[in-house]
Order: C-alpha cells, then sequence, then structure tokens
C-alpha cells in the first residue's frame, strides 16, 4: 500500500512570545515518525496533553512541525502554495459539532466546503446529495441543523468534508460529546466511508472500543511514539498502556485476568470475541 | 420523607410557538439522603431538563419539587438559599470560570452565602484539596490552568458550598482515562466521606456502573426505570430499544448466562466478571478458590 501521509522527524513545541522574543516553549511532539497507508483506518491514542490533537492539525497544515517534515501525496505541509491542495485531500472534524456547522439549513451546510471550492453549482448539488446519502442524512437535508440530535448535527459535519471529497478525513474526538446511539452511528459512518469509499481516516478518541474497530493504533504519550501496531497487539499491553495512563476496552481486561495477567497477543478486544474467549476458556481448561 | 421529591413535573420548551416541545412528562420520583443515584438516557430525553429543575433554574409547567418538604417554587422560600443546598455542575463547567484567580473563583459561592472570610478561606481550601487542585495554583487566573485544572477548579467552585445534594451533568466528557478515574474517584469519596447525596448524569455506562447505587433512565421525557444498577443493567434489550447499552462487560456476562453458564446476571465490573469466572474455571479445576 502507497504511503499517504509521512511524518518523518517531526517536533514542534507551542511558545509564549514577548513581543519576538521567546519566553517559554512547551515541546508536544518529540521527533516522531510514522506513516499513513492509503485507504488506512488508524487510531491514535494518548492522555490529554498528549499531542494527539496537535498532531491532527498537522495532517493538514493548520500547524506545521518545528523540526522535521510531514508529507501528504509527497506534498511537503508547510508548502504554503499548494496549501489548498493539502486542505482538500484531508479534511478535519472536531469534537464539538456545533462549533463546525455554519448555515442554517443541513444542506446549505453540506454545501459550504465545495461552494468554497468553486465547484459548479450542479456538481454541488451532486456531491451534497451523495454526501447525505453516505452518512444517512439525506432525510434530514431540509432540517435546521439546531433540531438535530449531537449524532446528526455530527454526521452533517462529516458529510461537509466527505462534500470536499478529500482522500483522508482526520476526526479529532467526534464522540466526545454523543451518547451511546449517537457514538454507535457515527462510528458505523467512519467504518462505512473507509471500507466502501476507500477514504484513510485517523480517528482521535479517548474510548479505547472504538480504537479497536480500527486497523492499525498508535499510542502517543508526552510527545514520544508508545506503540504502533493492530489493536489486537496494542490492547494486549495491559500493564503498559495503563502506566501511562490509558485504558483497555474490558474485553480485553477480563481475559487479561483469567489468563493470570500474562501478556498475550492474541486477547480479544469486542464483547463478542470475548464471549467466545470465555466459553472456550470455560469448556477447554 | 424522602430528601428530594419529584412530584408530576412536566414542562415543555417553546410553549404557544409551531416548535412546541414536551421535555419532561409527569415525571415523579423520590430520591432519599446519601444515595448516588446514576441518571442515563439519550440525547433530548430530559436529563438535562430534570437537573435543571430540581435546584430551581427551570420552573416546572406543573408539577412539584420538594426539598426536605418544601416545594422549592412556593413563593415563601428563596430559592438562593434552595441552589447552596443543591449544587449543580453543568456540562464542560471550565466555561464558567469567570473571576480573575481561581480563589476567586472557587470562593464566589461561600460569598454568596454569607460566610466570614475565615470560613470562605477555609472551604476554598478544603474544596481544593478535594480536586487535586495544587495549593499555588489558586492564585493563578483560572485561564492559566490547563484543561483538566480547570474543570476541577470549576468543581470546586460547586464544592465549596457543600451542598447536600451534588448534580453532575457530564463531568467526565472529554477527559481521558486517567482523569475520567481521578475524577470519579473524588465524587464517590463526596458521597461516601462527607455523606452526600449525588447525581451523576453520565453517557458512560461503565461509570454509571461502577458508581451508582440506582439508575434512573430516561427516554423521551418520561421515567422508564428506577432501580437497583444491577437490576436496570440486567435489561440489555429494553436498554438498546432506548439507544442506551450496558457496559461491555454486562453484556459479555449477560450473554454467558443466557448460554446456560453459572454466572450472575448484571455483573457491573471486571472484578466482579473476574471472581465468578475465575470460580467457575477453578471449579472445572477441581480446586479451591
Amino acid at each position: 500500500m502507497d504511503n499517504f501521509i509521512e511524518v518523518k522527524n517531526v517536533t514542534f513545541g507551542y511558545k509564549d512570545y514577548d513581543n519576538n522574543n521567546i519566553l517559554n516553549e512547551t515541546c508536544v511532539i518529540n521527533n516522531i515518525s510514522f506513516n499513513v497507508r492509503k485507504g488506512e483506518f488508524l487510531a491514535l491514542l494518548g492522555h490529554n496533553g498528549s499531542g494527539k490533537s496537535t498532531l491532527a492539525k498537522m495532517f493538514n497544515g493548520m500547524i506545521t512541525p518545528d523540526k522535521g517534515e510531514i508529507l501528504i501525496e509527497g506534498i511537503r505541509s508547510d508548502d504554503e502554495d499548494r496549501k489548498y491542495e493539502i486542505r482538500s485531500k484531508v479534511g478535519l472534524v472536531f469534537q464539538n459539532p456545533d462549533n463546525q456547522i455554519v448555515a442554517s439549513i443541513v444542506e446549505e451546510d453540506v454545501a459550504f466546503g465545495p461552494e468554497n471550492l468553486g465547484v459548479p453549482p450542479k456538481e454541488i448539488r451532486e456531491r451534497v446529495d451523495e454526501a447525505l446519502k453516505a452518512v444517512d442524512m439525506y432525510e434530514y437535508r431540509n432540517f435546521a441543523p439546531h433540531k438535530l440530535s449531537g449524532g446528526q448535527k455530527q454526521r452533517t459535519a462529516i458529510a461537509g468534508i466527505i462534500a470536499m471529497q478529500p482522500d483522508c478525513i482526520v476526526l479529532d474526538e467526534p464522540t466526545a460529546m454523543l451518547d451511546p446511539k449517537g457514538r454507535a452511528e457515527v462510528m458505523s459512518t467512519i467504518k462505512k466511508l473507509n471500507k466502501e469509499k476507500n477514504i484513510t481516516v485517523i480517528l482521535i478518541t479517548h474510548y479505547m472500543d472504538e480504537a479497536a474497530a480500527a486497523d492499525r493504533v498508535i499510542v502517543i504519550d508526552n510527545g514520544d511514539l508508545l506503540i504502533d501496531d493492530t489493536p489486537k497487539k496494542v490492547f494486549s499491553h495491559v500493564k503498559l498502556l495503563k502506566e501511562h495512563g490509558l485504558d483497555v476496552p474490558q474485553s480485553a481486561e477480563i481475559a487479561y485476568m483469567l489468563k493470570g495477567g500474562k501478556e498475550n497477543d492474541e486477547l480479544p478486544i469486542n464483547r463478542h470475541r470475548c464471549v467466545e474467549y470465555i466459553v472456550e476458556l470455560l469448556n477447554n481448561n | 420523607m424522602s430528601l428530594l421529591e419529584v412530584k408530576n413535573l412536566t414542562y415543555s420548551y417553546g410553549v404557544g410557538t409551531p416548535f412546541e416541545k414536551k421535555a419532561l412528562d409527569n415525571v415523579s420520583v423520590n430520591i432519599n439522603a446519601g444515595e448516588f443515584i446514576g441518571v442515563i438516557g439519550h440525547t433530548g430525553s430530559g436529563k438535562s431538563t430534570l437537573m435543571q429543575m430540581l435546584n430551581g433554574l427551570l420552573k416546572p409547567e406543573r408539577g412539584q419539587v420538594f426539598l426536605n418538604g418544601n416545594d422549592i417554587n412556593a413563593p415563601k422560600n428563596n430559592i438562593r438559599n434552595i441552589r447552596f443546598k443543591v449544587g449543580l455542575v453543568f456540562q464542560y463547567p471550565e466555561h464558567q470560570l469567570f473571576d480573575d484567580t481561581v480563589r476567586k473563583d472557587i470562593s464566589f459561592g461561600p460569598r454568596n452565602m454569607g460566610l466570614s472570610e475565615e470560613e470562605i478561606d477555609e472551604r476554598v481550601i478544603s474544596a481544593a484539596e478535594f480536586v487535586g487542585l495544587k495549593r499555588e495554583l489558586l492564585d493563578k487566573s483560572p485561564f492559566e490552568l490547563s484543561g483538566g485544572e480547570k474543570r476541577r477548579a470549576a468543581i470546586a467552585g460547586v464544592i465549596s458550598m457543600e451542598p447536600d445534594i451534588i448534580i453532575f451533568d457530564e463531568p467526565t466528557a472529554g477527559l481521558d482515562p486517567n482523569g475520567r478515574n481521578y475524577l470519579l474517584e473524588r465524587i464517590n469519596d463526596y458521597h461516601k466521606t462527607k455523606g452526600k447525596t449525588v447525581i451523576l448524569v453520565s453517557h458512560s455506562m461503565e461509570d454509571i456502573a461502577k458508581y451508582a447505587q440506582k439508575v434512573l433512565v430516561l427516554n423521551k421525557g418520561r421515567i422508564e426505570m428506577f432501580d437497583e444498577t444491577k437490576i436496570v443493567f440486567s435489561q440489555v434489550e429494553k436498554l438498546d430499544s432506548m439507544g442506551l447499552r450496558v457496559p461491555q462487560i454486562t453484556y459479555i456476562m449477560n450473554k454467558l448466562k443466557e448460554y446456560g453458564y453459572d454466572v450472575s446476571g448484571g455483573v457491573l465490573t471486571v472484578e466482579e466478571a473476574y471472581k465468578e469466572l475465575n470460580r467457575l474455571l477453578c471449579r472445572k479445576r477441581g480446586e479451591k478458590c
């Protein structure tokens, strides 16, 4: 698989300025390298302040590295002349849908992106319809956004990104404010876009069960890359993750405890697999 | 007599407009002193509306709320005094920090209660300590704090009033697992050591399962269930039909029970599940556990 995003030895710190002098610098990303493959579903985990959201904003050049470089399909993220090209390739969805919705009608909101890209009206119509159908919001196209549930609003925000036809969507805790049903809706939308439209997905989350649905999980800790592996393998490091202030899905945790607390790369990471796992354990022991 | 008695509460938004919507429909519930109540329900089920009526922020369209037997909305009752007794921590409470130092912000409540300066000082320090806010942060501007510290400061502002009932509306949204556990442990402590009544609204079924003694389930403005946590979470399908889930571990154990294994339904934590499953494994191996 081709690399879509290449992160090469990236270092970044937030700075306090006084005139032009740097007063204070807080290092957030510390010499990190990894690649995101085309069509991949990648989850990023890390505690609050670990640098995840900073990294998210780097994927489309909203923040550029102090040292090292980020390449998006070969384009450097700090290439000012090609900024719009990068932004049309990588779309960002944030935690609070209320902060990203600009229009008073759902379909107008979704049209906002393509309108700004100068897409012809007829094509905008097609893109909006297609995007709304992709997130299952087509029947709500004439609704006012404030009449929607949290999950519906967040799906509208995702449709607004899809209408710009990006190759990659970065979602920064998109389900943090949603109820269980809204979370499930957004997660199934994300998975569908990844599988059916082959859109590369980078999901930042605090919910371990959401990360378990990804193809690959990267754990960031204090600006360093801690683990980079498949969810099954990542969540088998129960002790390590807990030491770094993270958690594992309850399915992996109970299996881990029943195994006597040994690290094992075959831990179940969802509830259905866990039931099978325990049944097997109870029958074969 | 219950500490808090809610009788036939009804409330609608946008009355008289084409957008009129009934948020609460004839809701009655009793909450006793010292209980830890979890409140769950999908978005728009009426949770926040109900919570805002418990301390008189919203006035009922019909029905009454009694605190220690007094109707809180009766004209003779000073609603301000009710709010000192029923503290409400909103979602994202850090957005409400407003004063120029953390100390002043936390002292706002106690000062309005008319306490002496010494008492205010004492309350501020103990509230800050309680939420795990370092003392050197007290004289900083709230805006110099990290996100997690801001949230703690905001919660300390309510705790400093030492309300008899404290309501938390999704206190852990946006926090990482460590921050989540820490905050919930503090809330649990407030309940245990001070014997206060805690009402926790959350979308995290795992958190509700771990801490709440009883769970109130709201659906479309009505109370669907109000029972012991174990009993509520053993009703997987009913919760599912309301757009809610049970914790992963509860689902797993309920499934095993369904398959005929000798485990109890409504298991709420991984530790509990471990005990039950380990017992089965030991029995199988013919060992004693």
